[in-house]
């Protein structure tokens, strides 16, 4: 990658095991110019920025030092942690609620508020909790209506329940037509919504499998993989899940399979789910295989994307440029984004630190950055 | 009392590793610690008040693993944060 500087009309930023690197280009994307690492050494979660202010958070943590959320309101030159990091509430004296007495291991997801709140972030952790920031990051609050909440334990279960890497609360989505409207997704747990800001909750897992429960309806404990609320399409959602690809159906409140129309070879199953951002019938997914003992590998060896462009009503193979054979990608659920220029730009991370880019929607790709750490997190913005 | 940080803390007291603090007892003098170098307790304490994990305290050479441990003004503080994985 050249090192020549640009003006950064494009943004990536790539979140990894030992910290985060910048990617700056200009509406051409033909140039581009890598920044750091920052934070080296230390485990970047997800590193996000609001186009619209410049500001940047990076969810961190170093070691065994706990963790916290850094802040850069220079694009990326200066770095200052929170004040006040996410952490849930302090277990009270004398008998306490079950929901009391967690320590936040990790700071999983973050989400900037909306449209109208530049200032408002929210963030997700390990285990599952909520917080959210209204003075641009420098202080987080605990959402106690869902940290605290009296049916915690029973919709999420505890520690021993959690998936292997430890129970996360991501996808958190604020619906650009109502600000108090949050959609979270929650592994496990499933899908959860709210309507006053995070007052209170409801599961939206209807229709949604769960194969790996007792009962097939269940109404919560599912596990979303990614979750996506189209953001200028109105009640357009899309789910990457454990168990296939969906669509919501808002006037059931009723997911539906649309990973069913993907070709039985590939299957529906994988991490990450980007949608176009004009286009509400435009979606990405990068299937992985998830039989067996689940290797989360491209399947056969052969990465692929696939991209439906009627809502998931037929899949098509994109993998020109991706290699043909024996490269078993693994890409996080956080690692893949679009920007949003005309001709939209995708970009996904490897665990084994390459970043790949499409500038033309995905019909070509190429390999942009080789030898970072295992990559956590992509996001992609056009300024 | 003087206080030797393990390399991972340096960040928050400009890169020094000796630094000093007041406190009669272990919680007290991590409270005045961060009251000179906000932000360091929490590296050290979680939000229940808890020791976090591979985080190590000594007193004179001794491990110590109450924070309501008394100390005396002429102690020498360890912290050491230990690393794993690769």
């Amino acid at each position: 990658m050249p090192g020549k500087s640009v003006h950064p009309h494009t943004v990536v930023m790539v979140g990894t095991r030992k910290g985060l690197f910048v990617l700056k280009s200009d509406d051409q994307r033909k140039t581009w110019h890598a920044e750091g690492p920052h934070f080296l050494g230390q485990i970047v979660n997800h590193s996000v920025m609001n186009p619209a202010t410049g500001t940047m958070l990076a969810a961190a943590r170093a070691g065994h030092l706990g963790p916290t959320v850094f802040r850069s309101i220079d694009g990326g030159k200066n770095w200052q942690e929170a004040i006040t990091p996410p952490a849930f509430p302090k277990n009270p004296a004398g008998p306490a609620a079950a929901a009391y007495g967690w320590t936040v291991n990790h700071v999983f997801w973050l989400t900037r508020g909306h449209a109208t709140e530049p200032r408002v972030w929210y963030a997700g952790a390990s285990p599952h909790g909520l917080f959210r920031s209204d003075d641009d990051g420098v202080t987080w609050q605990s959402v106690d209506g869902l940290n605290l909440h009296p049916d915690r334990l029973k919709w999420l279960g505890g520690a021993q329940e959690a998936p292997p890497d430890g129970a996360t609360l991501h996808s958190i989505n604020v619906d650009p037509f109502d600000k108090n409207h949050l959609l979270i997704g929650m592994s496990s747990g499933g899908v959860f919504e709210s309507f006053d800001r995070g007052a209170t909750w409801a599961a939206l897992n209807h229709g949604c499998a769960a194969d790996f429960l007792p009962d097939p309806n269940a109404e919560y404990g599912h596990d979303p993989h990614c979750v996506r609320v189209h953001p200028c399409a109105q009640d357009v959602v899309y789910q990457q899940n454990h168990c296939g690809i969906y669509r919501l159906e808002r006037s059931q409140n009723r997911w539906l399979r649309i990973g069913n129309n993907m070709p039985s070879a590939i299957g529906d199953i994988g991490f990450p789910m980007v949608l176009h951002p004009r286009d509400p019938a435009t979606l990405w997914v990068f299937p992985m295989d998830g039989t067996t003992v689940w290797p989360r590998m491209s399947v056969a060896g052969k990465p692929a994307v696939y991209c439906s462009r009627d809502g998931g009503g037929s899949w098509v193979r994109q993998d020109k440029g991706l290699p043909p054979a024996q490269a078993w990608f693994t890409v996080k659920r956080q690692a893949m984004s679009a920007d949003q220029h005309s001709s939209v730009g995708l970009y996904f991370g490897t665990t084994g630190g390459e970043v790949w880019t499409s500038f033309d929607e995905g019909k070509k790709w190429q390999c942009m950055m080789l030898h970072l750490p295992h990559i956590y997190s992509v996001e992609a913005y056009t300024r | 009392m003087k206080i030797n940080l393990p390399s991972p803390l340096v960040e928050y007291t400009d890169g020094c590793r000796d630094v000093e603090a007041e406190g009669n007892t272990l919680a007290a003098l991590l409270f005045d610690l961060d009251r000179r170098y906000p932000g360091i307790r929490f590296r050290m304490i979680d939000e229940q008040g808890q020791i976090r994990a591979h985080i190590k305290f000594f007193v004179n050479a001794a491990l110590q693993r109450s924070l309501a441990a008394p100390l005396q003004p002429n102690d020498d503080i360890l912290v050491v944060a230990a690393l794993s994985g690769g």
